[in-house]
């Protein structure tokens, strides 16, 4: 009794999605939309299953039940890299980066590959300059236009965590989930970098999980917050400053996130 | 400070010839003048460096673990071997089939290979040419089995140029192949292919998140790699015009590993610097004690694993940039 996909209004959503290990319930029953164009916000306490949220949405975990939608395509089986290719893009809580390739090589090589053109080991890369330049454009676009010949794992820590979000971009993403992107970042640098991502084109919707409510309410236009593999509730930032449950599930039961 | 003008430039800087590499091939003609009648072991060097090229461009660029490369290398062989003593002994003919039926096995293996990695694969590789090595031992009937392939016999390169004796066309012809195929290697590696291929070296995982089909670039680069070293294996048969079972033995595999990691992997000349150390000192330290010269390549490796991290291609090119850095 599979009911109709969701309208063209939603860009990502689920429905009843469920993932378990072994008896551990991780996800359950997650049923949210994100509209086209917003900044969203996914907060919770440590261990409430945000992480696993991405894993399912990008494929790199199996849901044990409910549906995954990229627009009006049902995606829940497809393999993560025909996800990417179809536009549903994340980035690493952990850099996962290519340590030995310059940052202009890791995303052009990203190009290429979007472009369909990574298969061609006949063709020179001199002869794919329009790829550099795009490239350099989202590099420096990111502040990282001065650093793009250095080795990646030369990179100061927080040109790294700008590099992911560049290799995102370069397969340029419709919905764009960022796990934490500030991760070890020194405070005084996360909010450079989330103007970094506020300044993305709003053709890109964004979902990015971030611990430092400063941050949430001041870049999310709306908040997704998860207790114990569920959502337990969706709205504005001024809704969510105010809902009781969001003040017990983060302070009440004293887990910090 | 840069712009998108100096980025492009600046990857295709990368790809241009410099004149150490430009040196490098003029020398290589030196064995002619200098070294006559060493022409081949010089033949051998030549081989066996094109068969470690084809082994950087699995290890070195796509991060592959290969103990079996051997197979591709004895499958060219027997090929070749087989073609020049039941069919006909036109040398480039014979080439071109092994090359191909080394190809097509190493395509229907890839599909196999590029689901795995690390220590999975070093088992699968050595499993396949096991396999291999027992088949063509057992079929003695066709292979001559532990005895060797007898009664190849070799028509004239071009039927202009015998194989002689001293070996100047089995090197002249090595020689060009191995530049042919080193010429193959050097354009697939600047190539977007080539940057994705690093790319799965570097970190296979993200791949599938930017998109990237590794499984499909894996089974095309294995299938090149194979077709290299059949066409080595095949140079190997035709200049020797004999095949024996060492062609596909674990030795070989091993050989040839070794070799790749005493010059240096992932960077295309290592394998051809490490071939000419390797065989060069074979030659020298079995003729100073012909029982015991792996104590000395022993040696040699160890040397080279503790002090030259990154082999002696690597070792050069530190002290180079010194050396520049030093000089005004």
């Amino acid at each position: 009794m599979s009911e109709p996909a969701p309208g063209v209004a939603s860009v990502l959503s689920t429905r009843r999605l469920a993932k378990r290990f072994g008896s551990l319930v991780v996800a359950q029953d997650i049923d949210f939309t994100l509209p086209p164009g917003v900044r969203y916000a996914l907060i919770g306490p440590n261990g409430a299953g945000k992480t696993t949220l991405i894993n399912l949405m990008t494929g790199m975990l199996r849901p044990d039940g409910g549906q995954i939608f990229l627009g009006t395509d049902e995606i829940t089986s497809l393999p993560p890299a025909e996800r990417v290719r179809r536009g549903l893009v994340r980035t690493f809580q952990i850099n996962s980066l290519f340590p030995h390739l310059t940052p202009l090589e890791a995303v052009t090589l990203a190009i290429c590959e979007r472009r369909g053109h990574a298969s061609r080991w006949w063709s020179r890369l001199a002869a794919h300059g329009d790829a550099v330049d795009e490239a350099y454009g989202i590099l420096a676009s990111l502040r990282l236009g001065e650093h793009c010949h250095r080795v990646t794992r030369e990179l100061a820590y927080g040109q790294q965590r700008l590099l992911e979000i560049a290799l995102a971009l370069a397969t340029q993403p419709r919905v764009l989930l960022l796990d934490e992107p500030a991760a070890g970042v020194p405070r005084s640098e996360s909010a450079a970098l989330f103007e970094a991502i506020a300044g993305l084109s709003h053709d890109i919707t964004v979902l990015f999980i971030e611990h430092d409510m400063n941050i949430v309410f001041r870049f999310a236009s709306r908040i997704i917050v998860m207790v114990g593999g569920q959502v337990l509730v969706e709205g504005t930032p001024a809704d969510i400053g105010v809902d009781p449950r969001v003040r017990e599930a983060y302070l009440g039961t004293r887990r910090h996130g | 400070m840069s712009t998108a003008g100096s980025a492009q430039a600046y990857l295709q800087a990368q790809s241009r010839w410099r004149w150490p590499e430009i040196a490098f091939w003029m020398a290589t003609l030196l064995p002619f003048v200098l070294v006559p009648s060493y022409l081949q072991l010089a033949s051998q060097i030549a081989i066996t460096a094109l068969f470690a090229v084809s082994l950087d461009l699995i290890l070195g660029y796509a991060g592959i673990v290969s103990l079996g490369h051997a197979a591709f290398f004895g499958l060219g062989a027997y090929t070749a071997g087989l073609i020049s003593k039941f069919w006909w002994g036109e040398p480039l003919s014979g080439l071109v089939l092994a090359a191909a039926l080394a190809g097509l096995i190493g395509y229907a293996a890839s599909f196999v290979i590029a689901r795995f990695r690390h220590l999975a694969l070093i088992m699968l590789t050595l499993g396949m040419c096991l396999l291999l090595y027992e088949a063509a031992n057992s079929a003695s009937w066709l292979t001559g089995g532990a005895d060797g392939l007898q009664g190849v016999s070799m028509r004239p390169l071009f039927e202009r140029f015998p194989f002689d004796l001293w070996g100047r066309t089995a090197y002249s012809y090595s020689l060009v192949m191995l530049f042919l195929t080193f010429l193959v290697a050097r354009r697939l590696i600047y190539s977007p292919f080539g940057l994705s291929l690093r790319g799965i070296r570097e970190n296979a995982m993200r791949m599938p998140a930017l998109g990237a089909p590794s499984r499909a670039h894996l089974r095309k680069i294995y299938t090149i790699a194979a077709v290299m070293a059949g066409i080595g294996g095949a140079l190997l048969a035709q200049t020797t015009s004999t095949v024996s079972l060492e062609v596909l033995s674990f030795q070989r595999s091993a050989d040839v590993l070794v070799i790749l990691i005493l010059g240096g992997t992932g960077r295309l000349y290592g394998g051809i610097l490490g071939a000419i150390v390797y065989m060069v000192a074979r030659d020298q330290f079995s003729g100073i004690n012909p029982q015991y010269w792996y104590f000395w390549i022993g040696l040699l490796l160890i040397a080279v694993v503790m002090f030259l991290p990154n082999g002696l291609l690597g070792g050069l090119g530190r002290a180079a940039s010194i050396w520049t850095r030093r000089s005004p």
